[in-house]
């Protein structure tokens, strides 16, 4: 909302003193952000005066017309100047920048020669002074100004304009009155209302007899209050003052025409929007109703409408005149030929208007104040001072008005002074209390220890106890309020701290931090050429589709981490980096539930137990997962000779070591699971259930994302895995240990992993430990040969080597079994 | 050869002057075998005692031994000194160039963002609260009708939110941590203490300042007797641990459907006020939608952008820094923080 200081001054006893920082500041702390202020007067430099135009000399032979003009400027001699406007006559008064001034945008005014003249100075528009937007001509002023005279004071360019947010709440304050109010209460300064009565009366008097427009709410849901005021005999074209068409563009609207710029500056001035109708447009009565049977309205902005059912319009007897409270039909719109017209002033129903901007996507100045909520008692005023204004300045008679309206629902909350402070955590008297309430208009009755509050009309957000409280608090400052720490409760069970699972995924994104890599946060968005590249079938391939991403490429939500990791990997080598080793965790999507939508819930109480777990399940399980990738080396190259090349165990190693450390027991078996290489592939499970892929990522993916050969990659789904319960320590053994060596000859297709397990299982509880130290396979041959280290301790005794011997033939005896190993001796 | 005094002092001075020349262990071990050696001429020497008179035999055997143990001694001392000499000189031909490259492992790091949710989180688990995470893709019901916002709100549109198809699957991508508070309040009694961080979503387009996907943490306190004061002393502990002891907040009034009062919070940093998010007492229809008794308990809320944070925090003038998961980037805070 922007206010120009003059305007604000009409409502506000501002002191000599005060400084545009201190009324800013002011804003600031009842909750009005300020957003700019801005005095075009202090972007103009130099000689500005007013010049009366004695002579214009049309010249010809050029694209455009061009004028040479005779001012007098009150200066001993005529000045003259080239112009590019033609919408002044000889006698009119126009501004006349001299040589050596500066307009807004740095632009110096020197007298040059142009079009075979000389021109010392130019007449200027609204826009080249930083008034305005209009450069349809040059400004002519009225005709009162003294010639020779500093324009920028004939302008009332000297004022600055605070732009103010309005939040949603406070729909009143989008009006200089209702802002007004505000600065006058927190500045402690005197609030010069409009005097609503007398103003009413006015017009009231000037009414004379004619033909007034009936007026109906069919549609009671729509609206509760409508003022329509009768004007004949009306001159649609007389000129809008410039006072309030300098106000209007100040404003940042544009004078249009006099009947329109005094609906646009009463709704300014006091919030109240407004429409006037052309009478002779009008059949019968005007009503407020749902569109209905009417499908198709055009409006003002030339934009053919398809009406919702819903849609809240302003009907006749006959046909659609405007989408209410929003905008209005360009064939009831006043015209040029208009003589009598219709002022329409109603409180529509909020959501109502809500719903017409929306379904028509159509926020205009009128409905994002009635969404915000107009005070229901201001058509009658606001519809009287327009109609006042349109007698002044477009020689309106005034005929009569029709009204219809249902009385205001009565609101009081009762609060106490000890309830406000006990909220706010500072105390409030009583007498603070009524002072700040009828600050914003409020009226009050004491009820033994309690207030009665009745809100003034123009709060409809005012309506519990915290509302005042607000209220209250916002009065007095919120740098009343005192700093202190509330008194936390402990948890009680020892359930404080972080959950097992918040400390497991720090400590594994810690781990790989230090094992090099570096975590990134990617988006979760991919498109349906990652999803086809990195070839996800079943769980993988269904995901969720957002209706409106933020680019048609990438709609889908990510249903595994490895393509946002891939990604982001190519796009750190593509910068330079020779290697790259990133991990992410975070949570994936997968559309694999049957998913019920919860329905309507209400809010005005708990849901039942059965509806939360219906909200509950109408969102899918987005399981938290870790992965990562290496491309290129694991270790890098330097002076001391070549980096080793990552290879496929390193990402299965990364995984062993992610699982081992969270006390989980796993096996791990050959998949053939894209985007990973078909035989490159370790799936690793636990308790049966698949919890992590590793390996390396399948040329086809790696050649197209232009990343190494030696790329791998894991994910691991974090949550999957269980936390360990009754956790106890095993007792370590001092005793020496005898270590046997053995190896064995299984076929290819026979995984280690098996190989390990029968011998483990052979070698019984003895065994501590056991470790592959050889693999070899000769060319051509089927056969692998495997070399283990079995290490065998007892807690009590120094096993003998008759004992480990025996071991060492019972752990090959059992691989024989289960794998078909050969012993080699 | 005759065995006099002055013979064995001669003798034991020829080999003292012999070891005191040795430049080095082998020189010296031939200059043992030449003056003890069982050819050397101490040797010879105690050997001719069986030829002298038995009553001066004893006195001369004495002077033979002092002489030997001299000259013996004089050995190990030699021998110890030439050992420290070639060790020294062997160490001293193993000197390296300390200063030279030795980056073998890649180094790895934390995201920044993430680094700050630890600090966010600590600070608040030490203060007694808990740390509560809820899902990203959420039920439009607890992200905005349990919240106290309305259908028609704006924040409900698709200039705002990412809308999950179909439309009737009521699925958002959260807009704020907020439904999480909701969660913990259906799922929990008061006492409350949570803090809630996460990733939200926005249609933002990806600017300097803005991104679609961004970090939130919020608070949540719901029990007997909470006031404004309380939370702003809290958002003052909190402004001061992230941003550095003195560092304080002022708040300022404000609007949100899900608070009443509601305020804007600033902190004040190299001489300015900056914006770091919104904060009121939770308003009494979103406890009661929660199944929260209103006349027993109140509550106080806050939320900011933990990008915001770490922008200001650290100096850093685009976004695209922080979304992009560029190594250099992150590298620069390693993985315990700066």
């Amino acid at each position: 909302m922007k206010l120009p200081l003059s305007w604000l001054s009409e409502f506000v006893d501002f002191p000599k003193t005060i400084s545009v920082a201190d009324i800013a500041a002011g804003f600031v702390k009842v909750g009005f952000e300020v957003e700019s202020i801005d005095n075009p007067a202090e972007k103009i430099k130099g000689p500005l005066l007013v010049g009366k135009v004695l002579t214009i000399e049309e010249l010809t032979g050029h694209k455009k017309p061009i004028r040479y003009v005779g001012l007098d400027c009150g200066e001993a001699k005529t000045r003259y100047v080239i112009c590019g406007a033609t919408n002044f006559v000889a006698g009119d008064l126009v501004v006349a920048a001299l040589p050596g001034a500066i307009l807004p945008g740095n632009f110096a005014i020197s007298a040059r020669e142009t079009y075979g003249k000389t021109s010392n100075g130019m007449i200027c528009s609204s826009k080249e002074l930083g008034l305005g937007d209009d450069h349809s001509g040059i400004i002519v002023l009225d005709g009162k100004a003294k010639i020779g005279s500093p324009a920028l004071r004939v302008l009332g360019a000297d004022d600055p304009i605070i732009d103010i947010a309005v939040n949603p709440d406070r729909g009143y304050a989008m009006s200089v009155r209702g802002a007004a109010r505000e600065l006058a209460m927190v500045l402690g300064l005197n609030f010069k209302d409009i005097s609503s009565k007398s103003l009413i009366a006015s017009l009231e008097k000037k009414k004379k007899r004619g033909k007034i427009i009936p007026v109906q709410i069919s549609d009671k849901t729509g609206a509760d209050q409508i003022y329509l005021r009768s004007l004949s005999n009306v001159d649609p074209l007389r000129p809008t003052p410039q006072w309030m068409a300098r106000r209007l563009s100040q404003a940042g609207m544009r004078p249009i025409s006099i009947a329109v710029d005094i609906t646009n500056y009463v709704m300014l001035e006091l919030g109240q929007p407004l429409h006037a109708f052309d009478s002779a447009k009008i059949s019968g009565t005007l009503r407020v109703a749902r569109a209905g049977k009417f499908t198709e309205l055009i409006t003002l902005d030339k934009v053919k409408r398809k009406l919702a059912k819903d849609n809240l319009l302003i009907t006749d007897d006959k046909k659609v005149l405007a989408l209410a409270g929003t905008m209005g039909g360009l064939d009831s719109e006043v015209s040029e030929f208009t003589v009598g017209i219709t002022l329409e002033a109603a409180h529509f129903d909020p959501m109502s208007i809500a719903r017409n901007s929306r379904s028509h996507i159509l926020s205009s100045e009128a409905s994002r104040r009635f969404e915000r909520g107009v005070d229901p008692l201001l058509a009658e005023l606001a519809s009287a001072r327009a109609a006042l204004l349109l007698i002044e300045y477009a020689g309106a008679i005034y005929n009569g008005s029709s009204v219809k309206k249902t009385p205001l629902k009565k609101r009081s909350i009762t609060i106490s002074a000890s309830e406000i402070s006990s909220l706010i955590g500072t105390t409030y008297s009583d007498k603070e209390i009524e002072k700040s309430l009828k600050a914003i208009g409020a009226s009050l009755r004491k009820s033994g220890k309690k207030w009665v509050v009745t809100p003034p009309s123009w709060r409809p957000d005012l309506n519990e106890l915290p509302d005042l409280a607000e209220e209250i608090a916002r009065f007095f400052g919120y740098d009343r309020i005192p700093s202190q720490l509330p008194p936390v409760k402990l948890a009680s069970n020892g359930s404080s701290g972080l959950t097992p699972m918040q400390k497991r995924r720090r400590s594994m994104s810690l781990k790989l931090a230090n094992r090099g890599l570096v975590e990134v946060h990617n988006y979760p968005f991919v498109s349906q050429s990652q999803m086809d590249l990195f070839g996800f079938t079943g769980d993988r391939a269904k995901t969720f589709k957002i209706a409106n991403p933020m680019s048609d490429e990438y709609p889908y939500l990510r249903t595994h981490l490895t393509p946002g990791l891939l990604a982001a990997a190519a796009r750190n080598l593509s910068r330079g980096e020779k290697s790259v080793a990133l991990f992410e965790s975070g949570a994936i999507f997968r559309n694999i539930e049957t998913l019920k939508p919860a329905g309507s819930v209400s809010v005005s109480k708990r849901p039942t137990e059965l509806q939360i777990k219906q909200i509950y399940q109408s969102v899918p399980k987005q399981p938290l997962h870790i992965a990562g990738v290496i491309a290129g080396e694991m270790t890098n190259s330097g002076w001391w000779g070549k980096g080793r090349v990552v290879e496929w165990s390193d990402a299965v190693d990364l995984v062993r070591e992610l699982i081992e450390d969270s006390g989980n027991d796993y096996s791990i078996e050959a998949v053939d699971l894209a985007p990973w290489h078909p035989g490159r592939c370790a799936e690793f499970k636990v308790d049966g259930k698949a919890v992590a892929h590793a390996g390396q990522i399948h040329p086809r993916v790696t050649s197209t994302l232009a990343l190494p050969d030696a790329t791998v990659a894991f994910a691991l789904i974090v949550d999957a895995l269980k936390f360990p319960d009754n956790f106890k320590a095993s007792p370590i053994s001092v005793m020496p240990a005898a270590i046997q060596d053995i190896s064995l000859f299984v076929d290819q297709k026979v995984p280690a992993e098996k190989v390990e397990a029968a011998l483990r299982e052979g070698a019984g509880e003895l065994l501590e430990s056991i470790a592959l130290f050889d693999r070899y396979q000769k060319e051509g041959e089927a056969q692998v040969s495997l070399a283990f280290s079995l290490v065998f301790r007892a807690a009590d005794r120094t096993l003998t080597s008759d004992e480990v011997s025996e071991l060492r033939a019972k752990a090959g005896a059992m691989a024989s079994k289960k794998c078909g190993a050969q012993i080699r001796t | 050869m005759s065995l006099d005094n002055a013979s064995i002092e001669q003798i034991k001075a020829v080999a003292l002057a012999a070891i005191k020349s040795s430049q080095s262990l082998d020189e010296l071990r031939e200059v043992r075998i030449a003056h003890v050696g069982d050819r050397s001429p101490i040797a010879r020497a105690n050997q001719g005692l069986a030829e002298i008179e038995i009553e001066k035999r004893a006195a001369m055997g004495k002077l033979i031994g002092t002489a030997r143990a001299n000259i013996n001694q004089a050995f190990d001392d030699k021998e110890k000194e030439l050992t420290a000499l070639r060790d020294s000189r062997a160490l001293s031909n193993e000197r390296v160039d300390v200063t030279l490259a030795s980056n073998r492992n890649p180094r790895g790091a934390l995201h920044p963002l993430t680094l700050l949710t630890y600090e966010i989180s600590d600070l608040f688990v030490g203060m007694g609260y808990k740390v509560q995470e809820g899902p990203e893709l959420e039920a439009s019901w607890l992200n905005f009708d349990a919240l106290n916002i309305a259908e028609d709100h704006p924040a409900r549109t698709m200039q705002d939110t990412f809308f999950i198809e179909p439309l009737a699957s009521g699925l958002v991508m959260r807009t704020h941590t907020s439904p999480v508070q909701i969660r913990t309040m259906l799922e929990n009694k008061p006492p409350i203490y949570v803090i809630c961080p996460g990733r939200t979503y926005r249609a933002d387009e990806l600017d300097a300042t803005h991104t679609p996907v961004f970090n939130q943490v919020e608070g949540l306190v719901v029990d007997k007797g909470i006031t404004m004061a309380h939370l702003k002393g809290t958002l003052d502990h909190f402004a001061a641990k992230i941003f550095g002891p003195g560092v304080t907040t002022r708040i300022r009034p404000s609007f949100f459907p899900f608070t009443e009062p509601s305020a804007e919070v600033d902190f004040f940093y190299n001489g300015r006020w900056v914006e770091w998010g919104g904060c009121g007492m939770v308003n009494r229809k979103v406890l009661q939608a929660a199944g929260i008794d209103t006349d027993i308990y109140t509550g106080f809320a806050f939320g900011m952008g933990l990008e915001r944070t770490l922008m200001v925090k650290y100096g850093i003038t685009d976004m695209h820094d922080i979304v992009e998961g560029d190594v250099r980037f992150s590298r620069q805070f390693g993985s315990g923080g700066r």
